[in-house]
């Protein structure tokens, strides 16, 4: 094992659990640090492929068809130096009728100035699922600059599921940007949890196409805000063939300081028989919430923090 | 000093915007007294119960509150949580993200599980369940009574607790407060039920933010229901009416 991976493993046990599937060689699982590929381990039906490009990595993922990997597959992408440019350009395709449960976890723990660019690109072919759990570890008070990108497209009777998640260290500097086609009978959850602290700047725009007739989808966002830090949230669902069901449901909570917020939901329909839906409210800590708490007998800060936590879990 | 006494409400005013929304109120509740209130919707019935947890916008106009000989009328709900009293809300908060096993082990005296129990909740289905919408009306409201029965209180205020359940429900709250009552706790309770109201020997009949009676309770629930839906609410009994029943 290399000095690298040793120090990645070292992060991961202390921040996030045993290594032990990450490591196995049963498990799918691809480990990056800057620039470079420290582990990779393919698994029946899973093939990943990678090339370096400049400050980064291209990853080109498939799972082939009528295949289910029900153990997850692995991502574990970090830079362990203090500073510097990181760049993930992945492709990920699911074939036609797999399955297959991806756990990523961005680790930067010593970021002061760290830019970290991920453009992906999903493919879903018809009847298969696709769940994508990413998380971020950052430093307390790095300043880092973070774009995840999605661009993807759900074949007819297909399933994504995505989930973001930032609530550990500093956000940062955070650009969300997704763009998703969706063919019949298709659906996509999209879940973005971020806790903004400090000066963070989250921005966020997720977009459905719900474009074949009975495709649902739901782009749900909860941020909580405190300090100086701001958010904008843009979520987009467009209803374009009938029967299509979507929601836009966006959350931003200001638990302190001076933080603002500001959420955008669009909604459209050019089907008079698709549905879409949305909603969004931004404020402070839910009143009735947050007394119940009290009247168990905790102190509203004990209160605001449970509620806090129990928004971004 | 009466030491039965556990709350004294003590010449209570409450108004919003100038018009009194409770007027004159004087109530005594026992150390395991269960005092039912009862009266039709807009009497006050809920701000009462508000105003003695000391929820924000209910403080009172004039008047005091006393807890074990205390004034707690500035206290806030954490305070007067730590002294003993809490409240189930008609309509329980939902929590995001937070699990029942979590939330039921927030200051208890009593296990999750037991306290599950207790409610007709099987822990197994229901400790790991988030507290969101994905329960029901009558699923949460078994839930915040099971967290009502955990932290063992001196004074619980039970606002409606019979609203939006099943038959089924009804006897499981009515065990939940016999439970209460067996550990010392006194209750107070808001309803609009005559089974539920009847769990007890005495009762507090409210109209127009005045508590026009305390008393027999098979009396005051017969009064009540011929007479209070139709009065036009005046604030006053007959006394006259209420002894020829």
């Amino acid at each position: 094992m290399n000095y690298e991976l040793d120090r990645i493993t070292d992060i991961y046990n202390k921040l996030i659990g045993p290594t032990n599937e990450l490591l196995d060689r049963n498990t799918g699982s691809i480990v990056i640090n800057e620039d470079k590929v420290l582990s990779i381990n393919e698994i029946n039906g899973l093939h990943i492929e990678y090339n370096k490009i400049t400050d980064g990595v291209e990853i080109n993922i498939h799972v082939d068809a009528d295949i289910r990997i029900n153990d997850p597959v692995h991502l574990c992408v970090g830079m362990l130096p203090s500073e510097g440019r990181q760049v993930i350009r992945s492709r990920i395709y699911i074939h036609r009728n797999a399955y297959v449960k991806f756990l990523a976890h961005c680790i930067f723990q010593n970021a002061k100035h760290i830019e970290h660019i991920m453009d992906s690109e999903i493919y879903l072919e018809d009847s298969a699922e696709m769940i994508y759990k990413e998380e971020h570890f950052n430093s307390d008070d790095g300043e880092i600059y973070t774009y995840p990108k999605i661009i993807g497209e759900i074949g007819n009777n297909s399933r994504l599921s995505e989930e973001f998640k930032l609530i550990h260290g500093r956000a940062g500097n955070i650009n969300i940007d997704y763009d998703i086609k969706q063919n019949e009978k298709s659906s996509c959850d999209i879940m973005t949890k971020i806790f903004g602290k400090k000066k963070d700047n989250i921005k966020i725009k997720e977009s459905l196409y719900l474009n074949g007739p009975y495709a649902s989808g739901t782009a749900t966002s909860r941020i909580v805000l405190i300090d100086n830090a701001k958010s904008n949230v843009f979520g987009e669902i467009a209803g374009n063939a009938p029967y299509t069901r979507g929601h836009v449901d966006c959350q931003e909570v200001i638990s302190d300081g001076d933080a603002y917020a500001s959420a955008t939901p669009k909604i459209s329909v050019n089907n008079p028989l698709s549905q879409i839906t949305h909603e969004a409210s931004i404020g402070r800590v839910n009143k009735k919430e947050l007394e119940t708490l009290m009247a168990h007998g905790i102190s509203k800060d004990e209160a605001i923090q449970l509620i806090v936590r129990g928004i971004l879990r | 000093m009466d030491f039965d006494r556990l709350l004294e409400i003590k010449n209570l005013y409450f108004n919003i915007n100038g018009k009194d929304i409770l007027k004159d109120i004087n109530l005594t509740v026992k150390k395991g007294e269960i005092l039912p209130i009862i009266g039709v919707n807009g009497t006050g019935k809920s701000t009462l119960a508000s105003i003695i947890m000391g929820l924000s916008g209910y403080k009172p106009t004039r008047g005091r509150i006393i807890f074990k000989g205390e004034d707690i009328t500035d206290l806030s709900v954490t305070a007067r949580a730590k002294l003993g009293i809490t409240l189930a809300w008609q309509i329980p908060a939902n929590f995001e993200g937070i699990a029942v096993r979590e939330y039921l082990s927030i200051n208890n005296k009593m296990s999750p599980e037991e306290a599950l129990n207790f409610v007709g909740l099987n822990p197994k289905s229901y400790m790991d369940r988030i507290l969101d919408d994905s329960l029901s009306g009558g699923e949460r409201k078994r839930i915040e009574l099971a967290s009502v029965l955990s932290i063992k209180p001196s004074l619980v205020i039970l606002d409606e607790p019979d609203s939006g359940i099943d038959i089924a429900s009804m006897d499981i709250i009515l065990n939940v407060i016999h439970e209460l009552k067996k550990n010392g706790s006194s209750v107070i309770l808001v309803t609009h039920s005559k089974r539920m109201a009847t769990i007890a020997d005495k009762l507090v009949l409210m109209c127009n933010g005045n508590i026009v009676k305390k008393g027999d309770a098979k009396k005051i629930i017969k009064f009540f229901e011929h007479y209070c839906k139709s009065c036009g609410h005046i604030g006053k009994i007959d006394e006259g009416v209420l002894n020829e029943l």
